[in-house]
């Protein structure tokens, strides 16, 4: 299996603390990770250094590499905002603009390159929308307000945002947490469609999704890579004590 | 297809505007800062403090009856403005209901956005006509009339932050429930009900429009609350209109001390502000 | 329970109900700020009446302001007022949008911070301060050198026109930008705070420059208490008195030259309230106040609803 990020000793400090000491480790193309773990464990930090968020938080320092296909996305002639669009991002809470209709929000990340032509825009928000199979319930409404949608519609319709701009690698953070069942189950059935064609990386805290959902999985512990490797395995006969502890809920 | 090193140029471009903004908004704050506090401290000399102003021609003279003047007024204000302020707060924070506390606080904004000279005429009809005469009375109630919406509002919201607890356990001692209002959620917010005092006394201290056809000004030293009474905005106004030089300078050195004034009452409402937080 | 026993317990000792007192003095001086609101507007109608008696609608569209002959036109007064605000209101918007912008997306925190309070000290300063520096200082700097600069490169258009004055509708318009600019710039910049990092956070994940984002996710979101700002900085302009008094040179003209002295509503009041000796002189000045009362009164109530309407939503949570 292709590998498309690679991370090479990865650390990260907020002020004096550090929360991700000296990860490495590999993420596969056209496959789903899943980075589990206890809350503040470091998870989530790792996943936005994937696309380099924290470069808006001012007391963050990321050292180490990270290479997307190949290339270390920290070297200093790196563009943060190409960066970005080959690496997209869905966040926790559901997050559309809200003074945008449907349709604005699915093309707003696509248009930033530049103008689009109106038959251009319908088919990238067309097919865009239909990908997460958003299509069918607001295809008669797509210039009504984003803020009408349900949880988990809005959901659906930030990763209908995201891929549009045609990225290569989509970070998922918890996306489903805010959720009910019912969309969460959506959203988990259209993470097994994407990873046809990107690569996933998801945060979740909850096992029982990791195992549905992921391919590989890795268990992190005070910011630290306990262990990863494939999901199978990590869930029925991990190497370490800890993972065996945490994936059988005996702490956490 | 734009490229990336348009957008990016687009974007320094307008990060550039936007700091070239931030600059030309400052660049007048510093002008006025650097004309008063020249131009104030070559003007202002001990007489300022003691002396009242001198006739056109004389040379010297001060604004010590304006700076009196002001302090009465203010004080009058306060006087007739802190307990309508601070009770009406209590009432909205403590009993009010919620539809008619919503029309009090609606007033109270409407209040604080009406132009302070149409204040300054209705204190006029209100008080000057009845009493047939301009008096420093009439000045004070129309300081009072802008200083109150401020107070209501600031005392309001530090209330409003007192903890329930607090209440609830002055009230299951068997203290009645006017008591645990005074003693226990007014005191405890009332280094916050301090800082709203004192931006509202520094709001009125420099409000020149209601004193016009209210205190009037005056030339010469006076006491009576009932005649008109000179004020350290009022002066500086007259002075800065008049054609003599020596009267600009006078101004310059009251503009000096009124900003010196209020900064200072400012800064303290923001140290009382800061204090209140740490706790 | 407690409550009515405890209530109880102290009618028993002193005879009196404490707390039935107290509450009744907190309702009357709750109220009496509904009295003193009531009591103003109800003044302002009641001393203009003799005026609109008169006048009718002559009052508003008759340019004629005489004391002495008892004409009374408003209309270049209202002009004044009007051109004065808008356009200091033209200048100051985006000064004080990109300001408020700057201090929160893009300064360093601590600089923001500085600035911000630097603001917050410019919106401190009274108005007769800004007017001694603008009457002393800044007008004859017009006069000096902006005046003659635009009547020798722009004086072929009608606002160009005219002798350097110095105190004039341009003056007002410059002193009273930077007496709105504070004002706009801090309830801006309230406004962009209230921005969820959520919506930032989203745009920036979809490869926005820092510009984009801005445009993108923060402007959008503040768009409408961003307006609220500007027409609050509108209620100050047409109602502030002292700074424009002192400037603007206080003739009753409507001249489309900028450079020509001008007069507002709030001036013409101040200067000749006091002196006014007839009935019905004070009579119309007091409908000039009337006219400045409701205009404000509306700029104040739409920019309230426009401002509660943003922050409420930020306060409804962050989707």
């Amino acid at each position: 299996m292709q590998n498309k990020v690679k991370l090479e000793q990865l650390n990260v400090h907020f002020g004096a603390t550090h929360a991700v000491k000296d990860v490495s480790m590999d993420f596969f193309e056209n496959s789903v990770t899943a980075i589990i773990g206890p809350s503040g464990c470091g998870k989530s930090t790792v996943l936005r250094a994937i696309n380099r968020m924290h470069d808006l938080v001012p007391s963050a320092r990321v050292t180490g590499r990270i290479l997307l296909d190949d290339k270390d996305i920290y070297d200093k002639v790196a563009d943060p905002v190409s960066i970005r669009r080959r690496v997209g991002m869905v966040f926790q809470k559901p997050n559309p603009f809200p003074a945008m209709s449907i349709y604005d929000n699915v093309i707003a990340g696509y248009k930033l390159n530049g103008r689009v032509n109106r038959s251009e825009a319908d088919e990238v928000v067309e097919s865009s929308l239909k990908r997460v199979a958003l299509w069918d319930e607001v295809k008669d409404r797509l210039k009504g307000n984003s803020m009408e949608l349900s949880g988990g519609q809005q959901q659906r319709l930030c990763i209908a945002r995201t891929i549009a701009v045609k990225p290569e690698v989509i970070l998922m953070d918890e996306p489903a947490s805010a959720l009910d069942p019912i969309s969460t189950l959506k959203i988990e059935e259209l993470i097994e469609e994407l990873k046809e064609k990107y690569t996933i990386i998801i945060v979740t805290h909850n096992m029982q999704q990791a195992a549905r959902v992921s391919d590989h999985t890795a268990f992190f512990y005070l910011g630290e890579l306990v262990e990863a490797g494939e999901t199978r395995k990590i869930f029925t006969t991990p190497d370490k004590k800890q993972t065996e502890d945490y994936i059988t809920g005996r702490f956490g | 297809m734009k490229s990336v090193i348009l957008r990016k140029g687009a974007n320094m471009a307008m990060t550039g505007l936007m700091l070239a903004a931030a600059l030309a908004v400052l660049v007048p704050l510093v002008l006025i800062f650097v004309h008063i506090i020249k131009m104030g401290l070559s003007s202002i000399s001990l007489d300022f403090f003691t002396q009242i102003p001198k006739p056109t021609g004389e040379t010297g003279g001060g604004m010590a009856n304006g700076m009196a003047g002001s302090a009465v007024m203010i004080a009058l204000a306060s006087i007739i403005g802190l307990p309508i302020g601070i009770f009406g707060a209590i009432y909205l924070s403590e009993y009010g209901g919620s539809r008619i506390s919503t029309v009090i606080r609606f007033a109270a904004d409407v209040l604080a956005g009406i132009p302070s000279i149409i204040t300054g005429m209705v204190a006029y009809t209100l008080l000057v006509v009845p009493m047939k005469g301009f008096s420093a009375l009439a000045g004070a109630v129309a300081l009072a009339m802008i200083m109150i919406p401020i107070i209501l509002r600031t005392t309001e919201e530090q209330l409003k932050m007192v903890p329930g607890s607090l209440r609830e356990a002055s009230l299951a001692l068997g203290v009645p429930l006017w008591r645990t209002s005074l003693k226990v959620t007014l005191r405890s917010a009332m280094t916050g009900v301090m800082t709203g005092v004192l931006l509202a006394i520094a709001r009125v201290a420099g409000e020149t429009a209601p004193l016009l056809f209210t205190a009037l000004g005056n030339q010469f030293w006076s006491s009576k609350l009932t005649a008109p009474m000179a004020a350290m905005p009022l002066q500086i106004f007259n002075f800065a209109i008049s054609p003599y030089e020596d009267w600009h300078r006078l101004a310059w050195a009251g503009a000096l001390v009124l900003v010196t004034i209020m900064f200072a009452l400012s800064l303290s409402a923001r140290y009382f502000g800061r204090s209140r937080q740490k706790n | 329970m407690s409550q009515a026993a405890i209530t109880s317990r102290w009618k028993i000792k002193t005879g009196l109900n404490g707390d039935f007192i107290f509450k009744g003095i907190t309702v009357l001086f709750a109220f009496s700020i509904l009295v003193i609101l009531f009591l103003m507007i109800y003044e302002m109608v009641e001393q203009s009446l003799p005026s609109m008696a008169k006048s009718g609608w002559r009052f508003i569209t008759d340019q004629n302001w005489d004391a002495v002959q008892e004409e009374f036109g408003a209309l270049p007064y209202i002009y004044g007022s009007v051109v004065s605000s808008i356009l200091a209101l033209a200048l100051a918007t985006p000064l004080s949008v990109g300001s408020a912008i700057f201090i929160t997306e893009i300064a360093p925190k601590r600089l923001g911070a500085v600035m911000a309070s630097l603001v917050e000290l410019l919106a401190a300063i009274p108005s007769v301060i800004y007017g001694l520096w603008g009457v002393l200082v800044m007008a004859p700097w017009l006069q000096s050198t902006v005046q003659p600069f635009l009547i020798d490169h722009f004086g072929f258009l009608p606002f160009f026109q005219g002798a350097p004055y110095g105190v004039s509708m341009l003056a007002a318009i410059f002193i009273l930008m930077i007496m709105v600019v504070p004002i706009i710039t801090s309830i801006s910049r309230e406004v962009l705070l209230a921005v969820p990092r959520s919506q930032k956070e989203a745009a920036i994940a979809l490869g926005a420059t820092r510009w984009e984002m801005i445009r993108m996710a923060v402007l959008p979101y503040g768009r409408s208490g961003i307006l609220g700002a500007v027409i609050l900085g509108m209620g100050r302009a047409i109602g502030e008195t002292m700074a424009v008094t002192m400037v603007i040179g206080n003739t009753p003209q409507i001249s489309l030259s900028l450079l020509s002295p001008a007069y507002t509503m709030p001036s013409v009041i101040a200067n000749e309230f006091a002196e006014a000796t007839s009935k019905i002189h004070s009579s119309a000045l007091m409908e000039i106040g009337l006219i400045l009362l409701v205009v404000t009164l509306i700029i104040n109530a739409m920019a309230r609803l426009l401002i509660w309407s943003v922050t409420r939503r930020q306060s409804g949570g962050g989707r």
